[in-house]
């Protein structure tokens, strides 16, 4: 028998409701609005009162208005069809809604039910299986994807049968289990998880391994992330931390991408599903929109469906994950789910935090960040759930709670920089401050050394000590003068220039530089690190200003020319004789 | 909603705020209109029995026994193509002595556009002014705002752009004009002959600040009616955003709301997202583009109210006064328009994105050299050439009395870069330089 409870106060989209009966916590529950029923979850319990957050406006709600409970959790669900689709928070999928405006009450179906899928079967009779374990496969796209035991199913089951190959929809019961009870249970091709739950269902989750190249250098090189890594961007408005995530959705080397923009511009999220099926996966040559999966809760929609949107977001890498798959979760931004949290706690006038934010934002945060990771499935193959997230401190200040909370569950941090982006030096990550956690990993290093080249940690951090000591030289000639220091200040001031110019800085606008995978990279830094080891000799600090702007004016260059060509060889000859003229 | 058959009268209220008042009341929905001793108010509050109402003229005078009735319904606009030529107020009854519009009656604050039917940006609006063409470039269906201190001219900039702009109907919202400021916008729609496409929703410095937040909601219920219904090209123009915040702040603060930065409510972010988030592309020909004005308080922009603008907003436009060149410049630096590269290189000249980039850098260089001049450090000839380029660059290009095209001003860069650099040190592409250098390419 399920709960019914009635309406007694509304602020904005907190709603506080008389309970008839009992019921949990996160639990939901649909209010009747004149014939329309609204979403929303429970998120507190006070005596006979619950405090529901609604998914839709409260406009023209009014006290005495109907509720009623669901006795289930806010769902995802999981099934082969979730690839390229277009889904809100809640995953109603927004391509198949009528009108151009978005209607109160509307759900719609994320998965088609029509739509049949090539299966064939995995499992035989008899095999004994626990939740996640494969039963079969269909193919989405170029992906092989599994359909499992689902996550919810407990203890061993023993396959009683399972469908011959061929075209079912989702709804078709393709396999039989008998439980330890002896009781039949049919599983479909689809099935339900609440997104709040870490899903489980692996065997064990190591430290990562290897790295995930993203074709951006100032990642891959200067600070990697880890397939199943975890990493933040934060940074000011206007630093470029949309165009680097989405270069990162556009390059990045995974099988799935699932991109939750939470409350941020509608038009971003346009820019993805207009350019993505144009653009090609430069790993599979197949089309970007084919792994990628758009959750999309823009800043003019519901506060309480932006919280909801990156747990979905987060439930559906997790599914493609059980199945042996390397995914990529990008949050954009998790800065305005924390303000959700904030408007919310703000409404059941709980005691603030700093900033006003709720006082268990750390945890939420730190919560979420470690469903992230790399596993071991039960079959031993693995998987893995890379999540990069965005910060937007007020202000561009990362002295405020959600990036220091943030600071403290990511491994990554890319902090944009305000001069940097000032002056144009794109992406403007900051190459002193930021760092990854992963470098120090021995596995990674390992994994480095192994497949980049022999020395390549080495070089790296020889990289970065050009840059730091480049910035003293900048700093002491900014307080002498440039006649007032020695010439070799000069120069390592203009290494420094050098490695920023051609390492760090990249066009995310051009065709060629945009994408520089890990071999070109190599090239690259040995090349700069080269010329970087040399000595120089100048009669003055212009010569030396010259000579260098020269230099990185030709790296440039090659930078713009693809990899090999023989513009990128013309270029470099030209390097190689200015360093004959002068260097050793 | 229909009306209802008959209208209870309440006659005591429980308390009273500078901008609310609290009732016992049944039956009353969530953000309905009511009528509170004469004057217009909407509920922002039910707890129980006890409704709260928001008065927008605030409640100076309102005694505890004021006659208290519930209209049953959320502020509306009645639209038609009668809005054009025509100036409101903040209720949307005219203040021109014109007649009342007739026409569909529509709530305001209305739901948003699915983002999946929306259109990606693709349509040019040159203005004329380099410093937006040139690097900031405007495109439909964008939202952007102009970050200037209130003694920079940004009404007049913002009255040229929408007088220049290739639109079918601009709609002015105004939060907190000065009647001055009002009677110019009124003089310049009138001099430029443009009465027909324009409507004005006005609230001045004389009416209640409260009253102000339904300024943004008519203006844009009236452009999705054009937009949406007509599939025209809308351009609406709001000013002052930062007035607009200050009266959310006031209701939220009266509703003893728990503050968070720069005393603004926690929900000024989602506030001001609600409305920016209405500019939009539609599959149609129509498009709401959105140009405000968000005035700072010395050119500070991480006060709370020009930060989540600029996270809401494609970009900001910043006005400031160049001392070099004596004029009012849209910043190279803090100024950007998020959707250039849809139509940089695409609608204009291919050099254009490159071009900009070597420009702004450029003048980056002659900031770096003043330093150096202002610590009393002797300055290389690089440095001399770049102050000299960066006070050209000010007055030809930057400088918002700009009206020229946008080969013009591409045109002018080049002139300027050969005039006092070498093309390596302009970092443009090669094939570029081949192409659109007209001068001596000995790289020095």
């Amino acid at each position: 028998m399920l709960t019914k409870g009635k309406v007694t106060g509304i602020v904005s989209n907190l709603v506080t409701v008389l309970l008839e009966g009992p019921v949990g916590e996160n639990e939901l529950c649909f209010i009747n609005l004149g014939g329309v029923r609204m979403m929303a979850e429970v998120i507190k319990v006070n005596g006979r009162y619950a405090q529901v957050q609604v998914f839709e406006s409260t406009r023209g709600l009014s006290v005495g208005d109907s509720v009623e409970f669901e006795g289930r959790m806010l769902e995802a669900t999981l099934g082969p069809g979730l690839l390229s689709s277009v889904y809100d928070g809640l995953q109603n999928d927004l391509r198949t809604m009528e009108g151009v405006f978005l209607k109160r009450g509307e759900y719609t179906d994320p998965l088609d039910h029509e739509k049949l899928w090539h299966f064939t079967p995995i499992a035989k009779p008899g095999d004994k299986v626990v939740a996640a374990d494969w039963l079969g496969g269909v193919e989405e796209g170029w992906l092989p994807h599994k359909i499992m035991v689902p996550f919810s199913f407990k203890g061993e089951f023993t396959v009683k049968q399972v469908k011959e190959e061929g075209e079912y929809n989702i709804d078709t019961v393709i396999a039989v289990l008998v439980n330890e009870e002896g009781d039949d249970v049919p599983v479909t091709m689809s099935q339900k998880w609440p997104v709040k739950i870490a899903v489980k269902g692996y065997k064990e989750k190591p430290r990562p391994d290897r790295i995930m190249e993203t074709g951006v250098r100032v990642i891959d090189t200067f600070n990697p992330i880890a397939e199943g890594g975890t990493g933040f961007i934060p940074g000011p408005f206007g630093c470029g931390k949309t165009v680097l995530q989405h270069a990162i959705a556009k390059q990045g080397d995974a099988d799935v991408i699932v991109m939750a923009a939470c409350g941020e511009r509608a038009n971003e999220v346009v820019e993805i599903f207009t350019e993505f099926p144009e653009l090609i996966d430069p790993h599979t040559g197949r089309h970007l929109m084919e792994r990628t999966t758009i959750i999309c809760n823009t800043s003019n929609m519901p506060v309480a469906a932006r919280e909801a949107s990156v747990y979905t977001a987060m439930t559906i890498c997790e599914y493609y994950r059980a199945m042996g798959l390397k995914c990529l979760l990008l949050a954009d931004s998790t800065s305005r789910w924390a303000q959700a949290l904030r408007e919310m706690s703000n409404r059941m006038e709980e005691l603030p935090g700093a900033d006003a934010f709720p006082v268990d934002l750390s945890a939420i945060i730190s919560n979420f960040y470690s469903r992230a990771g790399m596993v071991i499935l039960n079959n031993g193959q693995r998987g893995a759930v890379t999540f990069i997230g965005t910060v937007s401190p007020a202000g561009g200040n990362l002295k405020e709670p959600v990036t220091e909370s943030t600071k403290k569950a990511a491994r990554c941090f890319y902090a944009l920089e305000q001069n940097r982006a000032d002056q144009k030096r794109y992406p403007a990550v900051n190459p002193i401050d930021s760092y990854s956690k992963y470098l120090e990993y021995p596995e990674i290093q390992q994994y480095l050394e192994e497949t980049v080249e022999r020395g390549w940690v080495d070089k790296v951090l020889r990289a970065k000590n050009i840059i730091r000591r480049g910035k003293e030289s900048a700093e002491q000639i900014n307080i002498l003068g440039d006649d007032g220091v020695p010439m070799s200040y000069h120069i390592l001031f203009w290494k420094s220039e050098l490695v920023d110019f051609i390492i760090l800085q990249q066009d995310g606008f051009d065709p060629v530089d945009s994408l520089c995978p890990m071999e070109r990279q190599r090239y690259m830094l040995d090349l700069v690190l080269d010329i970087c080891g040399k000595e120089f000799d100048f009669a003055d600090f212009e010569k030396c200003r010259d000579y260098f702007k020269n230099i990185i004016n030709l790296l440039r260059q090659m930078n713009y020319s693809t990899f090999g060509s023989d513009d990128f060889s013309a270029y470099e000859s030209q390097v190689k004789k200015l360093l004959e003229e002068n260097g050793k | 909603m229909a009306n209802k058959v008959y209208q209870r009268v309440y006659t005591q209220l429980e308390s009273i705020t500078k901008a609310t008042v609290s009732l016992r009341a049944s039956g009353v929905s969530n953000d309905e209109l009511a009528v509170v001793g004469g004057r217009l108010a909407q509920v922002v509050r039910i707890k129980g029995e006890v409704v709260t109402l928001q008065i927008f003229s605030g409640t100076e005078g309102i005694p505890t026994n004021a006659e208290v009735v519930f209209l049953g319904e959320p502020p509306t606009l009645k639209v038609s193509d009668a809005l054009a030529g025509r100036f409101f107020d903040a209720y949307g009854h005219p203040i021109d002595g014109g007649p009342e519009v007739d026409g569909e009656e529509r709530e305001i604050g209305g739901p948003s556009v699915n983002p999946y039917k929306r259109r990606q940006p693709s349509q040019l609006i040159p203005t004329g002014i380099a410093g937006i063409d040139l690097n900031n470039t405007l495109v439909s269906g964008q939202k952007i705002p102009f970050f200037a201190d209130p003694d920079q001219p940004y009404n007049k900039v913002m009255a040229d752009v929408a007088m220049r702009a290739d639109v079918d109907k601009i709609i002015l919202g105004g939060m907190g004009l000065s009647n001055d400021d009002y009677l110019f916008f009124r003089h310049e729609f009138e001099a430029a002959g443009a009465l027909d496409k324009i409507i004005c929703f006005i609230n001045t410095t004389e009416n209640p600040p409260v009253e102000r937040l339904l300024i943004p909601d008519m203006a844009l219920t009236a452009a999705e009616y054009f937009a949406v219904d007509k599939n025209e090209k809308v351009l609406v123009l709001l000013t002052d955003m930062t007035l607009y915040a200050d009266a959310l702040s006031i209701v939220s603060n009266r509703m003893d709301q728990i503050p968070s930065k720069d005393s603004m409510p926690g929900s000024l972010y989602s506030d001001l997202a609600k409305i920016y988030e209405k500019a939009v592309q539609l599959p149609t020909e129509g498009s709401i583009t959105i140009i405000a004005v968000t005035t700072l308080n010395d050119g500070d922009i991480t006060h709370a109210i020009p930060d989540n603008t600029g996270y809401i907003t494609e970009g900001q436009l910043f006005l400031r006064v160049d001392t070099d060149s004596g004029k009012v410049i849209i910043d190279p630096f803090r100024s950007l328009s998020r959707l250039k590269q849809l139509v940089q290189g695409k609608k204009t000249r291919e050099d254009h994105s490159q071009v900009m980039n070597a420009g702004v850098r450029l003048f980056a260089d002659a900031q770096n050299a003043k330093t150096k001049l202002e610590n009393g450090f002797d300055l290389s000839d690089y440095d001399h050439r770049c102050l000299a380029y960066a006070k050209e660059y000010a007055t030809r290009l930057l400088s918002i009395d700009v009206n020229i095209s946008i080969d013009e001003m591409l045109d002018t860069a080049w002139e300027l870069f050969a005039k006092y650099f070498s093309p390596a040190e302009t970092g443009i592409k090669q094939a570029f330089i081949d192409k659109y250098w007209n001068g001596d390419k000995v790289s020095i």
